[in-house]
């Protein structure tokens, strides 16, 4: 069996009194979607923040795997995370380049490896040839991205004109030409339509067949989870209460407790229990 | 209409420093939101480093005036990015998430320090530097009165053009000014994308310092007298000008620099040289009551 991408052992994150995530280990794979759920304030973001360099984690190892070598996350520096050990986010609410242009968000995603083929721009500058193959190819990436999210028409408009579920689609995009191993979205589908919000399983699918990549993945909308997940991991409180492929966890008695409280297991509201049920 | 034209040139020149002074001013703004009051010491040093390149060059036995400017630029702009990136590295990164008002501060005193550090090692005194650059030419002459232009004001100006055209070129077209509008807009999110955001904003403060560095040389050749002193009323002219042109824009600070230079010429010309900063300083207060986003910046946006 081949090591999981993400290993996260023991995490803790103690802010004050309040323990907001707590002894928590999971394993993600590449090529599989890892699902995080659980109440508001169970503490999902802020796994994601430890992850991506924004939180010290107080106590725990979060290893990822990456071409043969380990990376420790909670040591590495913010854009380290992303430069080498390949870690790329989204954010709940958008966070666009929103003044740059549509493309130009997807350039400067390919910053590091532009940087080393302009010499930090000297080349870029005397517009040497090499640097010039490194630019198209990175713009011919862009474009394929773009081709893919339905912008293509779009690409020299500002980022923030684009309308909402467009520009959730371009962060994607934008996180994706990181070329990172490990994908994090944080709540893609808030926001999104019905419609949209199918459009966006369809990119999440073919994203793990066609790129192999590991995606961790924050929801709340149960029809994304349970259609498109291969395992989920359930907090509440900061602690784990369930993990395993999706149909398992939303059977599981504590899960139901969890997001309904202690009555519910009487009855529960019709929306909730279809939800947790039948959309799968 | 002669001595209008003159005037118009002479204000073009001077307009030329204070924009490649506030280069720097509005792109350290622009990048980590500080007003960085060393910049017009860093102008100041990359003066005196000039002058002394001129010495040396002296003593070596360089007499070819073409070579000898083209190593004065390129030593003043090399010493002086390096007093730049110190600066940036000393003073303020160690500040980075301190309260907002620290590395204010600590530019404040990195000025001071850098005034009394030249006068300390290079003396209170004006030094003098021989014209090196001489000559020029008529341009029209009417009711007695000619137009002069000389050789070096041609070289400024050209010099100048030629640097923001390059800037420019930086900022909109490689991977390092991308990399410098990203940090603008949202530095943490640069950050998650791979960019090394601290390495971006020494760059910035590099750019800015060279920038300011051809000025100090520019000045040095020009009014051919420099002490230790100089770099506060400049830099503030420049402060001015970015505040003009609206701080954070780039071709507003360089437009702001132009305005800034015609304003105090025309005013020197016309009405008095002894009111001329008060010219200036009047338009900084004016542009901060009525415009306080400048000519060309956008209003403030806030992070989150």
């Amino acid at each position: 069996m081949r090591p999981p991408l993400l290993e996260v052992e023991h995490l803790s994150m103690r802010f004050g009194g309040l323990l907001a995530v707590d002894d928590l280990s999971f394993a993600a794979r590449a090529g599989e979607i890892t699902a995080i759920i659980g109440p508001n304030g169970a503490g999902k973001t802020t796994v994601f923040n430890c992850l991506t360099g924004f939180y010290r984690p107080s106590i725990g190892r979060l290893t990822l795997h990456r071409g043969g070598r380990r990376h420790l996350l909670e040591r590495l520096d913010g854009f380290r995370i992303a430069r080498d050990a390949g870690v790329a986010r989204t954010f709940q609410n958008i966070r666009l380049f929103a003044g740059m242009s549509v493309l130009e968000n997807l350039l400067v995603a390919q910053h590091a490896p532009l940087m080393r083929a302009s010499l930090y721009s000297i080349a870029g500058l005397l517009g040497l040839p090499g640097f010039r193959r490194a630019e198209r190819a990175a713009v011919a990436k862009a474009r394929d991205w773009l081709a893919r999210i339905d912008l293509l028409a779009r690409a020299d408009d500002p980022a923030g004109s684009l309308p909402y579920g467009a520009q959730r689609r371009l962060e994607i995009a934008r996180a994706l030409c990181t070329g990172p191993a490990l994908l994090c979205l944080d709540e893609p589908a808030a926001g999104l339509n019905a419609r949209e919000s199918a459009e966006l399983n369809r990119l999440l699918l073919a994203i793990r067949a066609e790129l192999g990549i590991g995606v961790l993945l924050i929801e709340h909308d149960m029809s994304v989870v349970m259609g498109i997940s291969d395992q989920v991991v359930v907090l509440d409180y900061g602690r784990k209460i369930a993990s395993g492929p999706p149909a398992d966890v939303r059977r599981d008695p504590v899960v139901i407790k969890a997001y309904l409280g202690e009555e519910a297991d009487e009855e529960l509201p019709p929306d909730i229990a279809r939800d947790l049920a039948g959309r799968g | 209409m002669a001595y209008f034209l003159q005037q118009l040139i002479n204000g073009l020149t001077l307009g030329s420093i204070y924009g490649l002074i506030a280069i720097g001013y509005t792109m350290v703004y622009g990048i980590i939101g500080m007003i960085n009051f060393a910049h017009g010491e860093i102008y100041m040093i990359g003066a005196f480093v000039a002058l002394i390149t001129f010495l040396v060059l002296g003593v070596v036995g360089v007499s070819y005036v073409p070579l000898a400017l083209l190593v004065m630029l390129l030593a003043t702009m090399l010493f002086t990015a390096a007093y730049g990136w110190t600066v940036e590295r000393l003073a303020y990164r160690p500040l980075r998430h301190s309260f907002r008002l620290a590395p204010l501060i600590s530019a404040i005193g990195m000025s001071i320090f850098l005034q009394n550090y030249v006068q300390l090692l290079q003396g209170a005194r004006v030094k003098a530097l021989p014209p090196i650059v001489h000559g020029g030419f008529t341009l029209m002459q009417s009711d007695g009165f000619s137009v002069e232009v000389s050789w070096l004001q041609i070289g400024i100006l050209a010099l100048t053009l030629a640097l923001m055209a390059g800037f420019s070129l930086v900022i909109s077209a490689t991977p390092l000014g991308r990399a410098q509008r990203a940090c603008e807009q949202d530095m943490t999110m640069a950050a998650l994308l791979g960019i090394d955001v601290d390495r971006t904003i020494s760059t910035a403060f590099v750019i800015g310092a060279a920038l300011a560095a051809v000025a100090g040389l520019m000045v040095t050749l020009y009014y051919g007298v420099i002490d230790f002193f100089i770099g506060f009323l400049a830099g503030i002219k420049a402060f001015t000008a970015a505040v003009l042109g609206g701080i954070g824009s780039l071709p507003g600070a360089m437009l702001g620099g132009l305005l800034i230079g015609l304003i105090e010429a025309f005013w020197s010309g016309y009405f008095s040289v002894e009111y001329k900063d008060v010219a200036v300083f009047v338009i900084l207060v004016l542009v901060l009551i009525f415009r306080p986003t400048g000519l060309l910046g956008r209003p403030e946006v806030e992070k989150v």
